[in-house]
């Protein structure tokens, strides 16, 4: 056995599969130790805050302020505060006006703004505008003359008896302060998701619980498939023709059927994570039944199951000791297969709705459900269903490479 | 002098493990096969009987590398020839190689013509199916397999009869040489016994030139071959003709081997079969004397330290020990006594 | 024939029955034999002659579908796991692949004490059980000491053979059934294994059954030769009566067939 498990590591697939796992693993098990927060607080008034780092204000009006002579710092703010929409609506005054329009890039805010203001005049009457659209314009002229205007913010403190406003400082544009210097920041490298929750902390704990999900539902269905397997196989006779009249009848029955109608009869209130997993892991064990017990017909007729017989070894030491060792490989497959088929199959369930009830725990499966009710898919709100997706796939992949690894290992005929 | 058909000189080749070692499955072998003779090959299962067939086609792949010797076939030199080279012009058309399980490799879903049209097409694109068919019907009427064997497909043939087809596809081209490894040994003994009498009448009707034989049955060789060639861990051993290999052999190592021959004759239940103590050298590192030394009965010290080179004896005769032929003799005679 | 032996075992009608319907097919077929105490026997077939499947049945490993075994004068029995171990204390086999005859993850010793344990001595001291091993080893002539915590496929076929016979050895069953025993084996060590097979006969007194499809290692080895085509017994005498004058055509065409050293080899009768 050891010698397999050194084999193993010598296939590049099993490595790959491997270090991918090992690290989603590690980053699940540390990662609480950073940010102990519970998963499904909500830190957040609002859907789908975007990825990035959140500064808190008034601690940066309090904090100590550097000045910083920075070039294109103007530019630079008009150029985030410049809507897509007024962008277009200047180059339309500006074709108006007579500018070619292959002269005119929206996206360039100096080259831009340079001609707006040597062309800009509010008097000028363009043939087909309404009174309302050249009062619009000349209020977005005034306001980008503003965001040049060179002068700060003025900060002001309301006098509590008479309510009147004064003047306490202000913020000059080239004034900065150091993030660091700064005691409340968040950052939320995955945004927050439609209930405004860390989506990277709700995910972390999602992996671990679809893990723990996919674990228990493989370890179910491979213990239950290779009992039946073992017994029907080694046995044979009345006792093979009995389980695998069952194991037929589940087979023609799509499990994930079956399961569907299960979860939904155990109702909304009694779904736990554990319980969809053990629903998962009972109706998942068909396959690994049927492939053990081909495995054991092909073996209970060998030479050393006969000398192991002809010894005076009970049956039960018999499939314990002459069988169970030489498909303990198999079943190791098969269980590493469950583990993945598991974690899809919960994802699958929870997308219906039928997956453990949110209040407690978050999956894989439910962050995805949850994106999806919230239109995440529709809206762009791509870090509330994108991440999800991915990590089910590297767990889902690195397994499946792990598997492929292991098959070329114990199956001599596929090696390279 | 007979025109020689294969002439092999000193060829080695190894088989590089997956870790990296070298291990020397043929080792200086040389030997010679003149038209219309028959050369077989014994020896225990390990000794590289069989790599040796694979090696004399001069078609190498991994793990099975080409180190140094040549191998010339009706006077062409083929040994360093390209792995590809080889394959369009050599195999088939003057080498036939049929392994032992060559009647488990045809594809089940085809016709035996098809196998047939495959071969010839590789070689001779322009062929039509008219006349490959008409060459594979007189090609199996002359080997005496019914015709109506062409339209079936292999799962309709049992094995005496699949492994047959298989050697008459093997010889459509003509080759000059055929090299049969354990044709029959997978076959209950009548369909051995019929495989035996094409391989022999390929070679009385002239079909082909040469053929090499190996086995690890001995009253098998005996019966098929003119000369016998023995090897143990790489090396030949023993080259003699038939009926000396088997009943006046001088390596102690084929003495031990023809002592262990079981036949259904009479005489046989009194006779005392020989026993060789002991198993063959790992090849990955291969004792520097005398390879047998270990198991030998009539071991002395020198055997360990110097590395026996091939005597020659009289004609074909060639053996590989320190003690000179007379005094071996000598000894077993001694023994029957 | 030894009639004035005891007869050991005896098969009457013994008939096997594989599969169902049209698909039915008699491995085994109505085979009557008697084997006496002490003597060699061999069953000499073809492959899918049914000669395995016959010596399954002797073994009990296989149920046959109709027929009686007696052992020893008595009908055998094999309801419970309790008879089956009795029946088991006084038939023993070797099989044809040594490779695939071990567990291949128990170690050596585990095999030699497991029939130290059948034969009833699980309860002796440690000492002397290593004892035994030793002695069973010594027999085959094999180093206990450096089998141990060694695992069977770490040996050669030979070797793992000789195993086989250290285990006979400690057994001490009044039959074996020798399954093919040497044909996996390269013709050197064939004549050892055979030599440990013979002298161990000698020794215990038991009934040696071989199954092969060699006849000239029937005609070697054995005192009575059974040949067998399609699960029938079509010839049975004494091995010089049935190898040298055959007389069914059967027999007389696997004996043509098989190529010799001191005859020529007939190759126009096939």
């Amino acid at each position: 056995m050891g010698h397999s498990i050194r084999q193993a590591f010598h296939s590049g697939k099993f490595v790959t599969g491997f270090v991918i796992f090992g690290l989603i693993l590690l980053v699940v098990f540390v990662y609480p130790l950073f940010v102990p927060a519970p998963p499904l607080e909500i830190i957040g008034q609002g859907t789908f805050f975007e990825p990035g780092v959140y500064v808190n204000v008034y601690d940066s009006i309090g904090a100590k302020q550097y000045t910083l002579n920075l070039e294109g710092a103007a530019e630079k703010r008009i150029a985030s505060k410049l809507s897509d929409e007024d962008r277009t609506a200047i180059k339309e005054w500006l074709v108006a006006a007579g500018v070619a329009e292959g002269e005119i890039d929206p996206t360039n805010t100096e080259q831009l703004l340079e001609k707006w203001f040597s062309m800009f005049d509010p008097a000028k009457k363009i043939a087909g505008m309404t009174n309302a659209k050249r009062n619009y314009y000349i209020r977005l002229n005034s306001s980008i003359q503003g965001l040049l205007a060179t002068e700060g913010a003025v900060l002001a403190t309301k006098d509590p008896a008479t309510g009147a406003l004064q003047e306490a400082g202000s913020v000059p544009q080239t004034s900065f302060v150091n993030v660091a210097q700064v005691p409340n920041v968040r950052i939320l490298p995955l945004g927050t998701d439609n209930f405004g929750r860390d989506v990277l902390t709700e995910l972390v704990a999602a992996a671990r619980v679809s893990l723990m999900i996919g674990l228990i539902a493989g370890f179910i269905a491979t213990f239950i498939g290779v009992t039946l397997g073992l017994i029907s196989g080694f046995i044979g006779g009345m006792v093979d023709d009995s389980v695998m009249f069952v194991t037929n009848l589940f087979t023609v029955i799509p499990s994930f059927v079956l399961l569907i109608l299960i979860s939904f009869s155990i109702g909304q209130e009694k779904r736990g994570a554990f319980t969809v997993a053990v629903v998962i892991g009972f109706t998942g064990w068909v396959w690994t039944a049927r492939a053990v017990r081909s495995q054991v017909i092909s073996l209970r007729n060998r030479d050393h199951v006969n000398l192991s017989r002809l010894s005076g070894h009970s049956l039960f030491s018999i499939i314990l000791r002459d069988i169970l060792p030489y498909i303990a490989s198999y079943v190791m497959m098969a269980f590493v297969l469950q583990i993945s088929i598991g974690i899809l199959a919960e994802a699958g369930l929870s997308i219906l709705g039928l997956g453990p009830r949110t209040t407690e725990v978050p999956t894989l499966g439910l962050m995805m459900n949850w994106a999806m009710i919230y239109q995440a898919h529709i809206l762009g709100k791509w870090w509330a269903f994108f991440p999800v997706i991915l990590v089910i796939a590297l767990i889902t992949f690195s397994i499946n490479l792990m598997n492929t690894g292991l098959d070329q290992v114990f199956n001599p005929t596929l090696r390279e | 002098m007979a025109n020689v058909v294969l002439e092999v000189k000193d060829l080695t080749t190894k088989y590089i493990t997956r870790y990296k070692e070298d291990v020397y499955a043929v080792d200086h072998v040389s030997l010679k096969v003149e038209e219309g003779k028959s050369l077989g090959i014994a020896g225990e299962s390990g000794c590289g009987k069989s790599t040796l067939a694979l090696s004399l086609m001069g078609y190498y792949f991994p793990p099975l590398y080409y180190t140094s010797g040549e191998i010339i076939i009706d006077g062409l030199n083929i040994s360093g020839m390209p792995a590809d080279e080889v394959r369009r012009t050599i195999l088939g058309k003057e080498i036939a190689y049929i392994p032992q399980a060559a009647m488990n490799a045809l594809n089940p879903t085809r016709r035996i013509i098809n196998f047939i049209e495959d071969v010839v097409k590789a070689h001779h694109p322009d062929t039509s199916k008219q006349e490959i068919y008409d060459l594979a019907r007189e090609r199996f009427a002359l080997l005496g397999l019914p015709e109506d064997v062409l339209q079936k497909y292999p799962v309709e043939l049992s094995g005496g009869m699949k492994q047959r087809t298989v050697i008459a596809i093997s010889v459509i081209l003509g080759p000059k040489i055929l090299i049969a490894d354990e044709p029959s040994s997978a076959l209950d003994v009548t369909s051995q016994k019929m495989v035996i009498k094409m391989l022999r009448d390929l070679m009385d009707g002239g079909h082909i030139k040469a053929m090499i034989f190996i086995t690890h049955e001995l009253p098998l060789l005996y019966n098929v071959t003119d000369q016998i060639m023995v090897m143990y861990a790489g090396q030949l051993v023993e080259l003699a003709g038939a009926h000396e290999a088997v009943f006046d052999p001088l390596h102690p190592y084929s003495k031990g081997l023809m002592g262990s021959i079981i036949v259904p004759e009479e005489g046989l239940r009194s006779a005392k079969l020989t026993a060789i103590p002991g198993t063959p050298p790992n090849l990955k590192n291969p004792p520097s004397g005398c390879r047998f030394a270990e198991r030998c009965k009539y071991v002395r010290p020198e055997c360990k330290a110097i590395s026996v080179p091939l005597q020659e004896s009289y004609g074909d005769r060639a053996y590989r020990c320190i003690i000179p032929e007379a005094e071996l003799r000598g000894i077993y005679a001694n023994e029957r006594e | 024939m030894n009639e004035n032996k005891p007869i050991c075992l005896s098969a009457k009608g013994v008939t096997k029955i594989f599969g169902v319907g049209q698909h039915k097919m008699r491995a085994v077929d109505n085979v009557n034999m008697d084997l006496y105490v002490g003597e060699v026997v061999s069953i000499v077939g073809e492959s899918g002659s049914g000669k395995t499947t016959l010596a399954k049945i002797l073994l009990g490993l296989t149920k046959e579908t109709e027929g009686e075994i007696y052992f020893l004068g008595q009908k055998r029995d094999l309801r419970g796991g309790k008879r089956k171990k009795e029946y088991w204390k006084n038939i023993q086999a070797i099989f044809q692949d040594p490779f695939s005859s071990f567990n291949t993850f128990n170690k050596i010793d585990s095999v030699l004490l497991d029939c130290i344990k059948l034969r009833g001595d699980g309860g002796l001291p440690k000492e002397k059980k290593i004892e035994l091993m030793k002695e069973a080893c010594g027999f085959v002539n094999l180093k206990f000491e450096e089998l141990t915590n060694k695992y069977p496929f770490e040996l050669s076929g030979g070797q793992q053979q000789r195993l086989m016979i250290a285990r006979i050895f400690l057994l001490k069953p009044k039959i074996l059934v020798a399954d093919e025993p040497t044909s996996m084996i390269d013709a050197c060590s064939r004549a050892t294994i055979l030599d440990y097979l013979m002298q161990l006969r000698n020794e215990v007194g038991m009934t040696v059954i071989f199954i092969t499809h060699d006849i000239g290692l029937a005609y070697y080895v054995s005192d009575t030769v059974y040949i067998m085509e399609h699960g029938k017994i079509v010839e049975s005498g004494s091995a010089d009566r049935v190898i040298l004058h055959p007389q069914e055509a059967y027999t007389r065409r696997l004996i043509s067939d098989v190529p010799k050293i001191h005859e020529p080899w007939d190759l126009s009768t096939v």
